[in-house]
């Protein structure tokens, strides 16, 4: 009996778990989707590019088509969120530098302060702040890019500490993220972040760090996949072509020193033809030699290949087999290149495509913490606190940060540089959020949601199944009640049977005739006192508590 | 249909179907002879505690030449230990520890360290995920495997999982990995077979909800994914609390320090009686290019620092066991996804290297330095790594044999083909443990056999509390060979007896003893060589 395994040989064997079924292949490509446009596709098209599909969002592009609705998504008009603001209590510690420059509610980040304890206040605040800008998205791709992005560049804001850079790296982001990837690559890899993060601001001619020369390749430009053969050399040299850049800790700029930069020529491998970029002197040396770096290196099909896959995993799924790499992955690469690095042309192409609408790609994306706590909120149209009154605000926010962190995900601190592991990690990739761990705590998140809430300021922030109900068509009926609950914020819909069982056990407490839930409906409408609205918001508590605690809840 | 008729005729059929892979759903469950393959772990109490060092670790300020000093001094100045401060070992003066870990000094003193030098693979890979996956997986660096070294013993000891488990002899989850995520070094072929806690005493209930039919799309995949984790999660909850409940008092392990803490509740969980064979827990931080050391005084630092964590947590953890008398059944070891340069950079760090030292660590440990200060030139350069003296894969594959007890034949299955010839046997564990008399899952070994693996003959023991007994030899596809004992014993006392099993006109390969006396019943497996 050979229960041992047999390891593959050199050939990548994709190994498929042979107690589930095997996932459906599909052959669809990047012919523009001509198909139906409805409610299902616009949540389909919203769950994936914005955090959860809100209902308000779903009717408002109901009257468009398919690409008015890509076009709208790609064009962000709404203005920058404000800068986060200083809601904490200071607790600086004897004999460091205060924050008393600072008034609370308004905002730190273009004060500089080099102390402990008031950084990592800031970079809570931070991050409470993003949290509140993904709740309070407008209705485009940006948020969900900025996520994205952030992640790609990998970097940990407990590693770099000083909440000021953090910020200026959103906000680099935040200047990039529909726009030219190469462009945003190279402004990177001069933050004053990044070169603290990656030890850039390290790197000298007498001593070079590869720290940032590698990841540059591996991971932000490049990547390892099978087309991708630069060579340790290659790391070596790049390092060189980066020495030089400093960092000024009074004006937190980054700036280019002359003499801390290798001034030799770098040679690269046969992977880059054999490249020499000429060393250089002078003050121009480090963008000039940092321009033919990346020329080189974005010379290199597989860079377009390499974030296309990334695109792809994060928008379609993580699995990409032969046919998706000819289909779609290869055409969106060749637009990327032939856009010169131009992101919107790539994620247009993507999202009107009929690979993007093929069925056998919906609801098969495991929600990110993130989806799940903030699409949550938004689908359910939870109500905040007003923008104004910043503490509770913030309070809240810092609640609902902590339940990401709970579930793996803890904004700007990934694991390590590589990001979340649920874009690269095989075999499990999206899997990864998935584990006896965290899997309870998203049932928690959502019970608490459900149950009690969570208040601050006597503000209490909760699941308002009453009135997400009365945004639907016709509540008064519990099928189409269920129905509609369903076609809204669920990719897997349930069989008739279960539906049927949800609704008696959960809608009608047992009863058997739909009428019972219609009455209390219809007298809650006509009488809103505390009586009638107990009990229809007792069973439909029961419901949803139920609902979101399905695995299919889990699916985007 | 007359009884024995009927086994052959299941034997037949059921087993190969079953041994291919397919779901133990698909047939009777409740058989007799489908569950004693279900059953057929290893017969062992042995656990294996792995941890991480991520990041990289800098190995040669951790296990530090001292016969070389001189010309680990000059290859890195600025973050060279002093001569004087480095921590010496009992018995050995050519190595010593790093000054932060004192109570690895002191393990090491008490036979319970094992220290293996320069430990890597041939063409080492740089990068932090590819040599991570690489020694998770154990791969060999060109090659890309899915599956991890421990998950796919974990498959070999307990196939078809998770479909039939918990069962009756394994209640409790294969293997527990601290932290919430997910490792590739317990990934199975087909899933993981660890489970993620960050906590032992407490889980939050699912529910229990009506499964629709899974579609045959992704999302069905994914939705069965899900599914299966919320019913391994509801499944094994109760044992790992039940497992912690048991254990009211430990001892002491130092506060700060996360290492510390998972190892805590590993102790908890295998005094508490958990079956799981492997536990994953890991400590991050080496990555040190920078600011390894203070400018000023090298034993300080970064690295110091989590030198020191790791040292007071092992250290702590050992002295738990022996506290909780559990010493005999852990066995330790870390591992790093590579080392460091052996010159250090002007950072005051040292960038991405090589081999680097492991640790095997606990009472069944054979102590002592495995293996030679690593080779150091007398001018380094920025390219200098440290040359490789094992390779990581015969660590893995000695304590398979060593501790798991598997047979080398089954440990080669699960190693890269080509490296088969190649795996050392190492002076890791102490002779004996895997003969010794170990409590089977429900409790007690009723059959075992010696020698094992056999050329001819082996003789097989076995106790009968009396009654109808009986000793079925079968091959490795299912087919019943022989019925080597029937015969009713007086009822009363455990009555261990002998048989001896001549296979001289047999093939070689696997054999499986089936002892059944009352309504217990249990496999061993046996191998026939040569």
């Amino acid at each position: 009996m050979n229960k041992g395994v047999i390891i593959p040989g050199r050939t990548v064997q994709k190994i498929e778990p042979v107690n589930f079924l095997s996932p459906s292949r599909t052959l669809s490509g990047l012919n523009p989707y001509a198909g139906p446009f409805s409610t299902n596709e616009i949540i389909h098209l919203l769950k994936r590019t914005m955090f959860g599909a809100k209902k308000s969002d779903v009717d408002y592009f109901t009257s468009r088509s398919l690409n008015q609705v890509v076009n709208e998504l790609l064009s962000p008009t709404a203005p920058d969120p404000g800068p986060p603001v200083k809601e904490y209590i200071t607790t600086t510690q004897p004999g460091s530098k205060p924050d008393d420059n600072v008034i609370r509610g308004t905002t730190w980040v273009n004060d500089f302060n080099g102390d402990g304890s008031v950084q990592s206040q800031r970079r809570a605040s931070y991050k409470k702040w993003w949290t509140g800008v993904l709740i309070n998205q407008n209705r485009s791709i940006r948020e969900k890019m900025i996520f994205l992005w952030t992640d790609h560049f990998g970097n940990e804001a407990s590693d770099i500490g000083n909440a000021n850079w953090v910020y200026q790296q959103h906000n680099l982001v935040r200047q990039h993220y529909l726009g030219n990837f190469k462009q945003m690559v190279r402004s990177m890899t001069i933050d004053y972040a990044m070169l603290r993060y990656l030890n850039g601001y390290l790197n000298t001619a007498v001593a070079p760090d590869e720290n940032y020369g590698r990841e540059l390749q591996e991971l932000f430009t490049v990547g390892k996949g099978s087309g991708s053969q630069y060579t340790e050399q290659d790391v070596k040299e790049a390092a060189k072509v980066l020495t030089g850049w400093r960092l000024n800790g009074t004006t937190y700029q980054s700036f280019f020193d002359t003499t801390k930069h290798s001034t030799g020529n770098k040679q690269f491998s046969s992977f880059y033809n054999n490249t020499v970029i000429t060393g250089r002197t002078g003050a121009t040396a480090g963008d000039l030699e940092l321009n033919d770096l990346l020329n080189m290196i974005f010379a290199k099909n597989e860079v377009a290949k390499f974030i296309v896959r990334k695109f792809y995993r994060w928008f379609v799924y993580y699995e990409i087999d032969a046919a998706t790499e000819a289909n779609v992955i290869s055409p969106l690469a060749d637009i990327f290149r032939n856009n010169n690095f131009e992101i919107k042309p790539v994620l247009s192409a993507l999202f009107k495509s009929e690979h993007f609408f093929d069925v056998l790609n919906q609801g098969c994306i495991i929600k990110t913490p993130a989806d799940l706590v903030i699409g949550s909120m938004r689908e359910l149209n939870v109500a905040m606190p007003a923008s104004s009154d910043w503490d509770t605000s913030y309070g809240h926010w810092n609640t609902l940060y902590s339940f990401m962190v709970n579930m793996g995900l803890n904004l700007h601190d990934p694991p390590n540089v590589a990001g979340m592991p649920a874009y690269y990690q095989e075999p499990l990739f999206h899997e990864i959020w998935i584990t006896a761990d965290s899997l309870p705590k998203r049932n928690q998140f959502t019970d608490l949601m459900t149950n009690t809430g969570y208040t601050r300021n006597s503000f209490k922030m909760q699941f308002d199944f009453v009135a997400y109900a009365k945004m639907l068509p016709n509540p008064g009926n519990p099928n189409d009640l269920i129905d509609d609950t369903l076609k809204y914020t669920y990719r897997i819909s349930l069989s008739p049977q279960v539906k049927q069982q949800v609704k008696t056990q959960l809608l009608l407490s047992n009863q058997q005739y739909d009428y019972y839930w219609t009455n209390a409906w219809a007298a809650y409408i006509a009488s809103p006192t505390t009586a009638n609205f107990t009990i229809i918001n007792t069973r439909l508590k029961d419901l949803f508590r139920y609902l979101m605690d399905l695995s299919e809840y889990q699916l985007s | 249909m007359k009884r024995r008729e009927f086994l052959e005729k299941s034997l037949a059929v059921t087993l190969p179907a079953l041994i291919a892979g397919y779901s133990v759903k698909a047939f009777n469950e409740n058989s007799p002879l489908v569950k004693a393959f279900i059953e057929n772990g290893t017969n062992t109490d042995h656990v294996l505690v792995i941890v991480q060092l991520s990041g990289g670790n800098d190995g040669l300020n951790m296990v530090i030449p001292i016969s070389t000093h001189n010309l680990y001094n000059a290859a890195r100045s600025n973050i060279a230990i002093s001569q004087n401060k480095i921590l010496t070992l009992n018995g050995y003066t050519n190595t010593g520890l790093h000054p932060s870990m004192t109570g690895l000094q002191r393990m090491y003193n008490d036979t319970k360290l094992k220290v293996i030098q320069a430990v890597g693979y041939p063409q080492p890979n740089f990068s932090h995920f590819r040599a991570t996956d690489i020694w998770m997986s154990a791969s060999n660096s060109t090659q890309e495997v899915y599956t991890g070294w421990a998950g796919r013993y974990l498959n070999y000891e307990y196939p078809n999982f998770p479909n039939g488990y918990p069962n009756s002899s394994m209640t409790d989850p294969l293997a527990i990995q601290i932290g919430s995520t997910a490792s590739l070094t317990t990934q199975g072929p087909t899933v993981n077979m660890a489970m993620s806690i960050t906590s032992a005493t407490s889980f939050y209930q699912l529910i229990n909800g009506t499964d629709d039919p899974v579609p045959a799309t992704k999302a069905g995949k994914e939705l069965s994914y899900i599914r299966n984790v919320a019913k391994q999660t509801q499944q094994y909850a109760g044992s790992i609390t039940t497992a912690a409940a048991k254990v009211t008092a430990q001892n002491p392990y130092p506060t700060n320090n996360s290492l510390a803490d998972q190892l805590k509740i590993v102790a908890r969980l295998v005094k508490g009686g958990l079956k799981t064979r492997v536990y994953m827990v890991s400590f991050g931080g080496f990555d040190t290019h920078s600011l390894q050391t203070t400018a000023t005084d090298t034993t300080v630092g970064n690295h110091a620092t989590l030198l020191g964590k790791v040292s007071d947590a092992v250290k702590a953890f050992q002295d738990d066991l022996v506290y909780l008398g559990i010493e005999d059944r852990v066995v330790g070891m870390t591992f790093s996804e590579f080392g460091r340069r052996i010159k250090s950079n002007s950072s005051v760090g040292t960038d991405h290297g090589a081999a680097a030292p492991m640790f095997v660590f606990g009472k069944a440990v054979q102590g002592g330095v495995l293996g030679d200060n690593p080779t150091i030139p007398a001018v380094a350069s920025v390219n200098d790594n440290i040359p490789m003296q094992y390779d990581f894969r015969s660590i893995y594959s000695t304590l398979l044999e060593k501790w798991f007890c598997l047979p080398k034949e089954t440990v080669q299955g699960l190693f890269p083909q080509n490296i088969n010839g190649q795996l050392q046997d190492l002076p890791l564990i102490k002779g004996g443990v895997c003969n010794s008399s170990v409590p089977n899952p429900s409790g007690k070994s009723l059959i075992s056999n010696y020698p094992n693996p056999f050329t001819n003959k082996t003789t097989i023991a076995f106790t009968t509390e009396g009654g109808h007994t009986l000793i079925q030899i079968m091959d490795s596809t299912g087919r019943l060979i022989a019925n080597l004992l029937e015969k009713d014993y007086p009822v009363g006392a455990t009555i261990p007896q002998t048989i001896t099993f001549d296979a001289s006109h047999l093939a070689n390969g696997m054999y499986y003893a089936r002892l059944q006396n009352g309504a217990t019943q249990q496999v061993r497996s046996m191998l026939k060589v040569r």
